[in-house]
């Protein structure tokens, strides 16, 4: 096999694994050297910075209770968190790893954007306004509604922590490795400026903040995407097979990039990453947490229905630009890594691009706007891995100062300025650790790190949220043991499986003893059924209380009566 | 601040007739939806997995693909059935809830 073949086949296989943000992380490893200071980018860096810092300060004067640091107090509107939810959810990962996919292997890439796509209408029809209606700061609110809280809290709040820390490794990594290439920062510099800025926006300004950052985020990045897509649509008068015809015939793979390639090799892997994709993305804590931040279910529908439209339209322009990169960049070695032999330049167009195949989006400004444009962009993709991970952290710290601090180890008796003070607590420690497992990441494999949050999120803290808001006959010791049962086993099987068996631990190929990429299939199902099992084996005395309480539970998930307002400003 | 629920208002809405219409009209347009997406949705992994021959047939004599307003067509699917059951929700549901929320006060 052909080096860049070989290459090929990894990324294909990182990707079908896992998210496009783990690639990220993955390819820019890659060991390009640092670039030159990019002095455009980083004044338009500094200005963001600054803009969002006197957000900060703004919001902090208006954060003064527990309820406004974990919901903003239930004032987003609508259409505002639909924005906050997209420029949550687009990472730089998506950003960059799906457009260098589209660079690499054309048609796959949308293969990979339906997938984190189709979560949403899910989101909305099972689970957004019943969130809505029963909770207060977190999901665990909801699970644990009318279960015991300890044992519930305790789960929900390992559920989370698990999902943000794989998600926070891969994002600062991620961050470390994009900032060193686009700003000439040094690795640990980036991540240690990456940590300070969202321990910055979280413990002073809590959601209010942090949903700022990211509705800021979400318009740069789609307004400078959709510029993008446009400069490449007019150089061929808007013609998309125009666009294609020439893509085929700089690409290397020739037709074949219009055809679906090496991404989904068999049904079961298939199926399993859908499973994830889909139902992963209705488990992962900093998204559930963006609802409580609306006044009512009306509001949490809204937010749906505007995220899904701004991350479908997102996913169409990564696409365009892809193809965009391909005919743009192709064919021009100023944007490769080229050697010269016998006296001819020569350079891999599929491997050689200049910081990896996911530059191509940041290539593709350049070739499109120019310096000030790539300037532009690289202070977008730096600001989006930062409303990212501030939103991460945010969940991570409400899960432990709401969900164990003041529910389990306070028992409810904690006051809101106790609550608070653990919250900024909390959120400062978190950012620690952030940075510290950033810096010692940075010469690993991070790659299987997104698949497996959302993997954990779809088979731990979606069947418990979804059985406890549908199934009257669920019990406390149902939920937390299936929970226990397919969050243990979403990381068993990873860890067996050929990502981290084979790539991350080196063991030689076809020895993994777990053979699928994604564990989703098998550890969703063993999380339903344990579920079920446990419920229905258990006659306690506790159990029919807990039964007994879901009619009214399911009044109030329905109608909203007696659902948390928003706090009074 | 959330005024207190009392148990009679849970159990004056369980028996209320409306609020069996409510649920029986809402769970019956989410199973539509979410059978649709996921028809839509596993039905596109599994023509990627079993049929991406078909996918890949160009549509007349350009290059452009099947599988690209297919593509296409999954991610607008999913903005408008998001879109039809808000619609929905957002108004005739929204007014059956208000008037069960009245009838529960009286």
């Amino acid at each position: 096999m052909t080096r860049a073949a070989r290459n090929l086949v990894a990324t294909l296989t990182v990707l079908a694994t896992s998210a496009p943000v783990l690639a990220l992380a993955d390819t820019i490893q890659g060991g390009e050297k640092r670039s030159s200071v990019n002095v455009t980018a980083i004044i338009m860096f500094l200005i963001f910075v600054s803009f969002t810092l006197f957000i900060t300060k703004w919001a902090a004067s208006r954060t003064k209770s527990a309820a406004d640091f974990y919901t903003a107090g239930g004032g987003i509107t609508g259409f505002q968190n639909g924005m906050a939810i997209a420029g949550d959810y687009m990472s730089a990962a998506s950003f960059l790893g799906i457009s260098g996919l589209v660079f690499v292997s054309g048609y796959d890439g949308l293969i990979y954007s339906v997938g984190f796509l189709v979560g949403w209408p899910i989101v909305l029809f099972l689970i957004a306004e019943r969130l809505r209606n029963l909770g207060k700061f977190t999901f665990a609110d909801v699970a644990s509604y009318r279960l015991q809280q300890t044992p519930i809290r305790l789960l929900s709040a390992v559920g989370t922590l698990t999902v943000v820390a794989f998600y926070l490794i891969a994002q600062m990594v991620g961050a470390g490795k994009l900032i060193e290439l686009l700003f000439g920062l040094p690795y640990g510099i980036a991540v240690i400026l990456v940590g300070v800025l969202m321990i910055l926006y979280v413990t002073f300004g809590g959601m209010l903040a942090t949903t700022w950052v990211q509705i800021i985020k979400a318009c740069l990045l789609l307004g400078g995407a959709t510029f993008m897509a446009l400069m490449v649509l007019v150089a061929f008068n808007f013609s998309p097979e125009a666009m294609f015809k020439a893509a085929t015939e700089v690409h290397p793979k020739g037709i074949d990039i219009m055809k679906p390639g090496g991404l989904v090799h068999d049904p079961i892997s298939a199926i399993s990453l859908g499973l994830a994709l889909m139902f992963g993305t209705a488990g992962l804590p900093h998204i559930l947490m963006r609802f409580f931040t609306v006044a009512d279910a009306k509001a949490a529908r809204k937010s749906v229905f505007y995220a899904t439209g701004f991350i479908g339209y997102f996913y169409i322009l990564t696409f365009i630009i892809g193809f965009g990169a391909i005919t743009f960049l192709m064919n021009n070695p100023n944007y490769f890594n080229t050697e010269v032999v016998d006296g001819v330049t020569t350079w891999d167009k599929l491997t050689g691009l200049i910081g990896g195949s996911n530059m191509a989006a940041i290539h593709l400004a350049d070739a499109v706007g120019g310096s000030l444009f790539l300037g532009f962009i690289s202070a977008v993709a730096f600001a989006t891995i930062l409303a990212v991970v501030a939103g991460l952290t945010l969940a991570g710290a409400s899960a432990v100062s709401h969900d164990l601090y003041a529910s389990v180890f306070a028992r409810g008796r904690a006051t809101d300025a106790d609550v608070i003070r653990v919250s900024k607590i909390s959120t400062v420690s978190l950012g620690i650790i952030a940075i510290i497992l950033g810096y010692l990441f940075e010469k690993q494999n991070v790659a299987f790190m997104v698949g497996l949050a959302f993997s954990i999120a779809a088979s731990c803290n979606f069947p418990v949220l979804l059985m406890s808001m549908f199934w009257s006959k669920l019990t406390t010791r149902g939920a937390f043991m299936g929970g226990l049962i397919g969050l243990l086993s979403a990381v068993i099987m990873v860890i067996l499986s050929p990502a981290v068996w084979v790539k991350v631990m080196g063991n030689p190929e076809g020895t993994a003893p777990f053979p699928y990429d994604n564990p989703a299939l098998f550890s969703m199902s063993l999380a339903f059924i344990g579920i079920y099992a446990f419920s229905m084996i258990d006659h306690s005395r506790n159990a029919a209380k807990e039964r007994a309480a879901f009619p009214a539970q399911f009044v109030r998930s329905n109608t909203g009566l007696g659902a948390e307002g928003a706090s009074a400003h | 601040m959330t005024a207190p629920v009392t148990d009679s208002a849970y159990e004056k809405i369980s028996s209320n007739p409306k609020f069996q219409e409510l649920i029986a009209q809402r769970a019956k347009l989410a199973r539509i939806l979410s059978i649709l997406i996921l028809g839509i949705y596993f039905g596109f992994i599994l023509l990627v997995a079993y049929a991406p021959g078909f996918l890949g047939t160009p549509l007349g004599s350009g290059v452009t693909t099947i599988g690209v307003p297919v593509g296409v067509f999954v991610i607008v699917a999913a903005f408008v059935l998001t879109g039809v059951y808000v619609a929905k929700a957002n108004t005739t549901f929204d007014q059956m809830n208000k008037e069960i929320l009245e009838d529960a006060q009286r």
